[in-house]
Order: structure tokens, then C-alpha cells, then sequence
């Protein structure tokens, strides 16, 4: 009855581009239906596509789009906890919810990701140095398993199975629903400071000394700058603004809908080199001043979602995302990548620097203290890829590891040593899903589930 | 205005209701999955606040549709308006030999309708206002053979449907046709087959201005008029060597 497309599907990141049965069910007994079928061997849960890599991706397998499953089941205005559906998409609840006073607790750099992906890559944003991910804030949810069965999941309740399936890249089960605490705002603005560091060194510095002043906190770095140099960024700091220090007439809950611009095509790979990166960059460090600034939360959180299908820009062979965590004793390692980047001439469109707060018990949650580095790099050719390994064996040399969210290349051995928690995780995995119905092309090739 | 939504948890009624509650209505959301019909009622009321209330219905229990329609007007004093959004598509090869098929799917799309509708027309008529949308199908245009069982319980509906106009009209009640073309839904989903597949947000968008327009007959998307208007005019002559 239920049948599925087969269809070429790929991360944000337009690499890898791999073929898979998309089922798109309308339901849980959808859900059941589909992975009782015996149509496939085994299933993974995609959402909006936004993570980079092949987190959501299954090669010639079941791939469950959960953009249907998108129902507010409950809200309580008084404490600010919402129910809802694992399809729901944080654009959703921003749009539903900030009228009203309520803001989502953690949020990545992009509205279009729905509640069941954030909880399966455990994301965080500018405020983890004091909140941590988005799993601070999840009260419960409920998790669909292989054998059909639902199950209550919570810091109580199946907690070794919150915890795994929290960063868990859907491979524990499907997330059926989930409650997560809003927060209480007054408004949909931010008081921001904007402020130019010379180099690393100085942007570290700032950093500690305001930690604890700003909520959020965020820094673009210049990854073509060398030298004394090396490091070059713009600060970011902010928290929410009050309702009375917005200027008069501002009505401070209002949502604004600014227009879209859309890349209408995959840009010539030529269109993103060095020389069109640096000058964007030498732009960008020029045009900021050290100024504080009120700004709308969309150009504040998600600058880039006003580009619709900005990954585009990256031409038809894609980019990879690469974000690596150090610990802070590994502040060296941080500041050696930047060098290797650097010399490398390996242009990052974007590079994010950030501090990032304790770990979590998520099994395979990515932030643990100390600080972040993201960046995108464009695909010319195979190089590439040893070049990330090289950045991977450093990463691992200096305590860090890698984000499984924005991963399309580590391997399987490099994983293992990021994550020193895996084998709890193959653990939990085994005893609720014996026979690997959640499998994804992430999950065989770090080697998380046999081929 | 309070509008009742028959087969809510259709693909195309949960994109007409989530509309409706979008532009401000109060609804009854009534089928027969209750679970399912409660999610929606919470996530419309929440999202747009509104009152949606689930509500039973079973189409083919004719015997229940009097109690069903007071029930409803116990829940909100007033209608203004009952969209009919529910059938039943059997196949067509298995109904060439199997009655039980044929007579579902003819109770389905056309005996429970005029039981239904009956009852909502005579409420509307004596109230001398709201409106009557249903949702009939490009199918029952012209019967052909890969599935004139369906086509023909749905083109009985738009007769009916017609009918009815013609007697409400003096009352200032409306009744509208809609008749979509494929549909992004489940049932058409992975299907072979497909062409000018339309996204249910856009067929009920032209749903909701044709019932604010009091419009009679509605092709969604626009074109699917042109193309039924073609194929209505091969000659029989012709059309019954066609493989359509």
C-alpha cells in the first residue's frame, strides 16, 4: 500500500549525492507500516536535509522523510513546554511561538531543521558556553523501535536510551514526538556588539574575559589571514534585548517577513576561488566597525537562510563543512589548523569560531569544552579529502573531534578515537535493535553498523 | 464562520482545514480515526487559535447521520458551512467481478453524500445562508475504462451536486464542485502514472477563493478544466477505441 520514490538524495552539502527508496509517510502507523513492509532492509529518518554529509543519507535502502510528521500536539503557556511532532521545523515553532513570547532555548545556524534532527545531531548554537545543546532542554520524547514498540524516553525514564539517542544520528529509532522548553522573551531582538580582533590569540582573549556577560557569542574568522594575523575575526556578542529598550514604534514581538533571494542555480565552479574569497573577506573584516547594534533575531541566528539554497554557491561537485572541537588545553591544535588552512590555500567562504561549554552524557553528542571551529570548503578535487584526514589525525593528537552533522569523509578509526563512548553505544544499539533496521551510509561507513 | 470538515484526515482536507483555520474559522474536524483527528484538532488550534473539535463520522453508517449533523450544531449554535472531502477509490479490475467493491465505493462517493448533504442542505436552506463544498474528481467527467466505477459514483455526485445548486440557490446558499486533478497525497505518492501533480496547499488556497468567490464549479489547478473540456468533446465514435 505504501510505496516509496526512488530518488537521489544528498546532505546540504551536495556531497555525497546517493540514490535511496524516500518513503514519506504521513503518521506513526505510517511509520510502522513502512518498517514492518519488509520493502527494504533497513531505514534511516530524513528530515530537511540540513545536515552536510550523509548523516541522513541510506545507498540503495529506506529513507524515511519526516516532514509530514509535523503536528503540535501541546503547549502550556505557563511553563513554556511544548509537544510536538519530530517533523515540526524550528522555523515553525519561531513562527507559531515568538508572537507569543516564547524563543527556542538552543538553536543552529539555520531555521529549516525539524525538532527530531536537532535532537538527533544534538545541536548547539552561540549560547553553548552557558546552555549547552539543544538536549538541555528536551524534557522527554517518544521513540519508535525497530520491533514497532513506542517508548518513553527521558533523563528518568530509559535514560541510556535518551542519552544515546541524543546525538545518536537516527540510528536508535525513529522520534516519533518530543517535549522541549521554550524560553521566555521579550522580544524577537538582540542587543549585539560587534568587535574586530587583530588575531587568534586577541579573539581567545575576548572571549574569556565575556563569557559570561553574553549569551550568545560567535566570532567569523578570516581562514586566508596569516601570520601576526592568523586569525583575524569579528566578534559577535549579544543577549535578547528588553522589550523597553527597543526604539518607539517598534512593536517588539512582531515577526517581520523580509524577502527571500534564491540561488536559482549551481554557481560555475570557478565562481568561488581565493582571489573572490579574499576579497570578501578584506571586505568584510573592513566594513564592520566595533559598534553595538539592535538586531532582528533572523539576521542574528540564521544570516544565511535569507539566501534560499545558498549551498548553491558551491557549484555542482559541493562543499564540505568541517567543524572540529578542542579541548581547552588543545588550543595549540586550533591554532595549527588555522595555520595548515592558511597555507593550504584550502578557502573557506566561512569559517565560525566559538567557545563551547561542558560536555554532555549524550553517548555520541559532539560540544565539549573549549572552543569550535567551522568551516566550508568547497570540492575541486579528490585532494581534499587527505587533507581532512590530516586535519582529523591533528584534531584527535589534541583532544578534539569532529562534528558527525557536518562529516562526509572521517574514517572509521579516526571516528572510534573522537568518540571514546562508541562501544556504549553499539551496546544500547545491539540490545534495542538487534537486526540493524536503522542503518544510514554515516552509520556502515564510520563503521557504527556493519556493512 | 464554524465550518464541519467531513474526512478530515484526508491528504487534500487536512490542507483545506489547515486554511480555514489559517483564515481565522472554527472547526469540527469529523472521520473516523479519532487519534488522528485529535492530533490535527490540537495542532490547528494551537497553531492558530482557534476552536477545532475531532468528531466521529462514519460515512457509511446513514442511520447515524441525523444524530451526527445535531451533534454538530449542539457543538457550535451556527454552521455556515460543511466541506465533504472523503471517498473511496477501490480497484477498478477487482469491482469488474466483486459487487462489495462497487457498492462501497458507490455508497462512499455518492449514496452517503446525498444522505449527508441532504441534511446540511436542509439546515442551510431554512437558516438562508452558508455554503455546500464537496469534493468530486475530474474522473466523473467522462467514464473510461481503466476506472469508470469510481468515475461514475463520483460524476453521479456532481449531478447531485448540481441539483442541489440549482434548489439552494433562491436560499442564498452556495454549492460548490471541486473537482481536483492529481494531488500530492498519499494516494498518489510513489504512484506510476502521475502528471501535473499539484501540492494540496495550492489546491486548497483556489478551494478557499472559490468558496469566498461563491463559486459553482471548481478545477484545481485551473488547467485540468481545459484538459477535461478536451477529452469531453472526442466523439464516442472515437473516444470508445481509445485506451484511456
Amino acid at each position: 500500500m505504501i510505496k516509496p520514490v526512488k530518488t537521489k538524495l544528498a546532505g546540504w552539502g551536495n556531497y555525497p549525492v546517493e540514490e535511496g527508496f524516500l518513503f514519506r509517510p504521513d503518521n506513526g502507523r505510517d511509520v510502522l507500516e513502512i518498517l514492518q513492509s519488509g520493502l527494504q532492509n533497513n531505514y534511516i529518518a530524513f528530515g530537511m536535509g540540513r545536515s552536510y554529509g550523509d548523516t541522513p543519507l541510506n545507498k540503495q535502502s529506506g529513507v524515511l522523510l519526516t516532514t509530514q510528521l509535523n503536528r503540535i500536539l501541546s503547549f502550556d503557556e505557563t511553563t513554556g513546554v511544548l509537544e510536538c511532532e519530530a517533523g515540526v521545523t524550528f522555523e515553525d515553532i519561531i513562527n507559531v511561538f515568538l508572537p507569543r513570547g516564547y524563543f527556542l532555548p538552543v538553536t543552529p545556524g539555520t531555521k529549516y531543521v525539524t525538532l527530531g534532527g536537532a535532537i538527533a545531531n544534538d545541536v548547539h548554537g552561540k549560547n553553548h558556553h552557558l546552555d549547552g545543546c539543544v538536549s538541555s532542554f528536551i524534557l522527554d520524547f517518544k521513540l519508535m523501535l525497530a520491533s514497532g514498540e513506542i517508548i518513553d524516553c527521558s533523563r528518568e525514564h530509559n535514560a541510556d536510551i535518551f542519552w544515546a539517542t541524543v546525538g545518536g544520528i537516527g540510528l536508535t529509532g525513529i522520534i516519533v514526538s518530543a517535549r522541549i522548553r521554550l524560553e521566555k522573551v521579550e522580544s524577537a531582538y538582540y542587543d549585539v556588539l560587534y568587535e574586530k580582533a587583530p588575531n587568534i590569540e586577541r579573539a581567545l582573549e575576548l572571549f574569556a574575559e565575556s563569557d559570561d556577560k553574553y549569551k550568545f557569542s560567535v566570532a567569523w574568522i578570516d581562514c586566508l589571514a596569516r601570520g601576526n594575523s592568523l586569525g583575524k575575526s569579528v566578534l559577535m556578542r549579544g543577549n535578547y534585548a528588553s522589550a523597553a529598550s527597543l526604539r518607539s514604534g517598534t512593536e517588539p514581538l512582531k515577526l517581520k517577513n523580509g524577502p527571500k533571494l534564491a540561488i536559482p542555480f549551481d554557481f560555475p565552479s570557478f565562481a568561488l576561488n581565493n582571489l573572490s574569497i579574499k576579497s570578501f573577506n578584506t571586505l568584510y573584516y573592513g566594513v564592520n566597525k566595533n559598534v553595538r547594534k539592535t538586531v532582528y533575531f533572523d539576521s542574528f541566528f540564521y544570516p544565511l537562510d535569507s539566501i534560499y539554497k545558498w549551498n548553491r554557491m558551491y557549484g555542482k561537485k559541493g562543499f564540505v563543512q568541517y567543524q572540529a572541537v578542542f579541548p581547552p588545553e588543545g588550543k595549540e591544535g586550533l591554532i595549527q589548523m588555522l595555520e595548515r588552512l592558511s597555507s593550504s590555500n584550502r578557502s573557506s567562504f566561512l569559517a565560525v569560531l566559538k567557545t563551547s561549554g561542558e560536555q554532555n552524557p549524550g553517548l555520541l553528542s559532539f560540544p565539549k569544552k573549549g572552543y569550535t571551529l567551522a568551516l566550508d570548503i568547497p570540492i575541486k578535487d579528490e585532494s581534499l579529502f587527505t587533507f581532512l584526514h590530516e586535519l582529523d589525525e591533528l584534531v584527535i593528537r589534541y583532544g578534539g573531534r569532529v562534528y558527525l552533522a557536518k562529516d562526509s569523509e572521517l574514517l572509521p578509526e579516526h571516528f572510534a578515537e573522537m568518540y571514546p563512548r562508541l562501544k556504549e553505544f553499539r551496546a544500547i544499539k545491539d540490545r534495542i535493535d538487534p537486526n540493524h533496521i536503522f542503518s544510514s551510509s554515516m552509520a556502515r561507513r564510520l563503521g557504527i553498523v556493519e556493512e | 464562520m464554524n465550518i464541519v470538515v467531513l474526512g478530515a484526515t484526508s491528504g487534500i482536507a487536512q490542507a483545506i482545514a489547515t486554511k480555514l483555520a489559517q483564515e481565522g474559522h472554527h472547526l469540527i474536524l469529523a472521520g473516523r480515526r479519532m487519534d488522528e483527528l485529535e492530533a490535527m484538532s490540537n495542532d490547528l488550534r494551537i497553531r492558530n487559535q482557534v476552536d477545532v473539535y475531532p468528531a466521529h463520522f462514519d460515512a457509511l453508517a446513514m442511520d447515524t447521520h441525523e444524530a451526527f449533523v445535531s451533534s454538530c450544531l449542539e457543538r457550535f449554535s451556527t454552521l455556515d458551512g460543511v466541506v465533504l472531502a472523503y471517498g473511496y477509490m477501490g480497484d477498478q479490475k477487482e469491482s469488474e467481478t466483486d459487487m462489495d467493491i462497487v457498492k462501497r465505493t458507490i455508497d462512499t462517493n455518492y449514496t452517503s453524500c446525498v444522505s449527508i448533504l441532504n441534511r446540511f442542505a436542509s439546515y442551510f436552506e431554512q437558516q438562508k445562508s452558508g455554503f455546500i463544498c464537496a469534493l468530486s474528481s475530474v474522473a466523473g467527467d467522462r467514464g473510461r475504462q481503466s476506472n469508470y466505477t469510481y468515475g461514475s459514483s463520483k460524476g453521479a455526485l456532481s449531478l447531485y451536486l448540481q441539483g442541489l445548486r440549482n434548489r439552494l440557490s433562491s436560499a442564498g446558499v452556495t454549492v460548490l464542485t471541486v473537482k481536483p486533478g492529481f494531488v500530492d497525497t498519499k494516494m498518489t505518492y510513489g504512484q506510476e502514472g502521475m502528471f501535473l501533480v499539484a501540492k494540496p496547499e495550492k489546491v486548497a488556497n483556489d478551494i478557499y477563493k472559490a468558496i469566498r468567490s461563491r463559486k459553482s464549479v471548481l478545477y484545481t489547478p485551473f488547467f485540468w478544466r481545459w484538459i477535461m473540456m478536451i477529452i469531453r468533446l472526442i466523439p464516442e465514435s472515437i473516444f470508445k477505441k481509445m485506451k484511456l
